[in-house]
């Protein structure tokens, strides 16, 4: 069935290239240290003892398999597929963001190195690291601009608990991509001793691939699943698209099946002629952050700020192999403004009991867009990327309550 | 012979010095600059996203992206300089977005015009030389390199590969503006990469004074200072270029005479 050489699966290059898209473009300083993390890499790769670690872990720590529910009551409402929700929220911390954490902290442990730094934008990858980094009794380092620091206090305050310093960034913008900024200052400066465990599917090679290889756990297992459920493949997946490491993990392992169609949902903002997240549906390919990519960005290539309701989406750019899936057509990617996420936020709650992360919301809302288009045999599968009891203060003041 | 290798051939070390583009009364501070005995010129692009640079130059390009310089004010700027100092080499130093977003050969083809001798991109490392490096070899303009204390002997030889002007040693692990290197450890780093190079060999990163300056202009075909001019433009405003004018020269004056005191 799967053609290697026709595979969708084999990317990236040697060199990290997803067709055009990838690279590394990084200061010369950490050139060596990205080659020796990808070398380590590959002999993890080839080392059944690591991956029996990390299936452990992911097992009885993270508490993987993660169900994959039949939404009846949201089928019913919107008259249409049948929908599933990939649970991702009931993994331990809340999110998909765990599933890579657990990964490269193993490298990191690997590669003997004894401290960890993190970027992270609402908090949800900043705890995800301060968890396991608390786990293997290493000390972490958060970046957090200093605008999401004060909207996120709790997560702030959980990533103390756990035994991290949070570091308020306050150059830039002070959001997750100056964040980013600033942790890859740190890690420049502390290369000889330091661990950067980035969140998303960007960056330097390899950390687009392997943060996309420790996140197709959750294609691999909804395959399983709906194979067991419904005896056949879905017809479509719909997953919201940040950075993209929940929707990547979802869709690789679906690449090669033809007949699975495939939805990105972007952040389109307060819409996509005013404020907005959406690389692919605003941006143009260009360099930032260690990879070539979709970015937003003037004509002069200076970045511009992006805007989303969900913090987890709020930022400039998308992974590298995104931006190739998007360039060939394998996958679809569709705009969801906050407005239509905060209305799914409200829907998936009242009818299936499930709180989304706001993130998560997109995609719900594309499926209500999508699923009454198509026939009732058919299937799709949501990756309910995260919960959102992170979210509840954000959507209280979206709707006008005070807590 | 290129303004490059004239400026190299002299038995005395250079200065080499940094500011960013429109940041402050640029076109007085890169005349201050000369004036007071800077012998190659870095003029620093602004990005809004400077992951390689201290507080200092973040804060730099952030003041200048707020007065709205573009990069045809930038080229503007460079026309300009060429004009007035036809023989001080001019080096173009930024992140690869800006430099690369109409296109490597557009870049290549307007800094050739404007009479930019040189360009280092922070972002580019060899591996990716294809992105910008050939179309500013083509159009006869030099890639500089960087080397830092991560470069082992192994990489050493791909760094070099399609360089061109001079040798950057990036002496600290680290941001621009910050710590400074030991100064054993420069000496042996320098012996080390002209061992491997013809090109000349520029030390900095963390140098702010005219006695650091000396002591590496001992050994080193060029030193390096950025922050410690930005902090001066940070001060002074549009009103900067006389103390440029003045700091400049205690530099040039520590790095000129430094070989002569050394012998």
């Amino acid at each position: 069935m799967t053609n290697l050489t026709n595979s969708l699966r084999t990317q990236p290059d040697e060199r990290g290239h997803f067709g055009p898209f990838g690279g590394r473009y990084v200061a010369e300083t950490l050139m060596p240290l990205i080659l020796d993390l990808e070398r380590e890499y590959r002999a993890a790769q080839a080392d059944p003892a690591f991956k029996a670690e990390f299936d452990d872990l992911l097992k009885n720590y993270v508490g993987r398999p993660s169900p994959l529910w039949f939404a009846r009551r949201l089928t019913e409402h919107l008259g249409g597929a049948k929908i599933y929700l990939k649970r991702e929220d009931l993994n331990h911390t809340g999110a998909h963001k765990i599933n890579n954490c657990i990964g490269q902290i193993l490298l990191a442990r690997r590669m003997g190195k004894q401290k960890i730094i993190a970027e992270t934008g609402a908090g949800q990858h900043g705890v995800a690291t301060a968890t396991v980094a608390a786990l293997f009794g290493l000390p972490c380092t958060i970046f957090m601009g200093a605008v999401d620091v004060a909207r996120q206090q709790p997560n702030v305050f959980r990533m103390k608990l756990l035994g991290a310093e949070v570091v308020a960034v306050e150059s830039g913008a002070k959001t997750l991509k100056d964040a980013m900024n600033e942790a890859l200052r740190h890690w420049v400066a502390n290369v000889h001793d330091t661990f950067y465990i980035i969140g998303t599917v960007a960056g330097p090679h390899p950390y687009p691939e392997l943060v996309r290889d420790f996140q197709s756990v959750i294609g691999d297992e909804a395959k399983a699943q709906i194979l067991e459920a419904e005896g056949r493949l879905p017809d479509m997946l719909i997953a919201p698209v940040g950075g993209g490491s929940n929707a990547i993990g979802l869709f690789h392992p679906f690449l090669d099946d033809a007949e699975v169609e495939i939805v990105g949902v972007e952040a389109a903002g307060e819409g996509l002629d005013k404020k907005h997240a959406a690389s692919l549906a605003g941006g143009r390919p260009g360099i930032l952050h260690g990879n070539k990519t979709y970015l937003l960005q003037d004509e002069d290539g200076q970045i511009t700020e992006a805007h989303s309701i969900s913090a987890g989406l709020d930022y400039p750019g998308i992974g590298p192999e995104h931006s190739w899936l998007h360039d060939i057509g394998r996958v679809r990617y569709e705009p969801v403004t906050d407005d239509e996420a905060l209305a799914s936020f409200q829907k998936l709650t009242k009818l299936e009991g499930i709180i989304p992360a706001l993130e998560s919301a997109h995609a719900i809302a594309a499926a209500e867009r999508i699923a009454p288009t198509l026939g009732k045999d058919r299937i799709i599968i949501v990756n309910c990327s995260g919960r959102g009891d992170k979210d509840i203060f954000t959507v209280a003041d979206a709707l006008g309550v005070r807590l | 012979m290129t303004r490059f290798a004239s400026t190299f051939a002299k038995s005395q070390t250079a200065l080499v010095a940094f500011i960013t583009a429109g940041d402050g009364d640029t076109a007085a501070n890169l005349d201050a600059l000369v004036a007071g005995g800077a012998d190659v010129i870095e003029l620093g692009m602004p990005f809004t996203d400077p992951m390689a640079d201290g507080p200092a130059i973040q804060a730099a390009n952030l003041r200048s992206l707020a007065k709205g310089t573009t990069t045809a004010d930038i080229f503007a700027m460079a026309t300009a300089f060429r004009q007035r100092h036809p023989d001080v080499p001019l080096v173009l130093m930024g992140y690869a977005n800006p430099m690369t977003i109409r296109g490597a050969d557009w870049f290549a083809a307007k800094c050739a015009k404007a009479g930019v001798d040189g360009v280092i991109c922070v972002d580019i490392p060899s591996e990716e030389d294809a992105e910008l490096g050939p179309s500013l070899r083509a159009a006869g303009v030099d890639l500089i390199r960087l080397a830092t204390p991560t470069t082992d002997p192994a990489r050493l030889p791909a760094v070099l590969t399609g360089a061109g002007g001079f040798l950057y040693y990036v002496s600290v692990a680290g941001i621009t503006g910050l710590q400074q290197a030991a100064q054993a450890s420069i000496e042996e780093a320098v012996t080390r990469l002209k061992a491997a190079t013809d090109l000349p060999v520029a030390v900095g990163f963390g140098v702010r004074t005219p006695e650091q300056a000396a002591q590496i202009a001992r050994v080193a075909d060029g030193v390096v200072v950025g922050s410690a001019f930005i902090d001066i433009i940070a001060e002074h405003g549009d009103a900067a270029a006389p103390h440029v004018e003045a700091f400049t020269r205690t530099l040039a004056d520590a790095i000129h005479g430094a070989k002569e005191i050394a012998a």
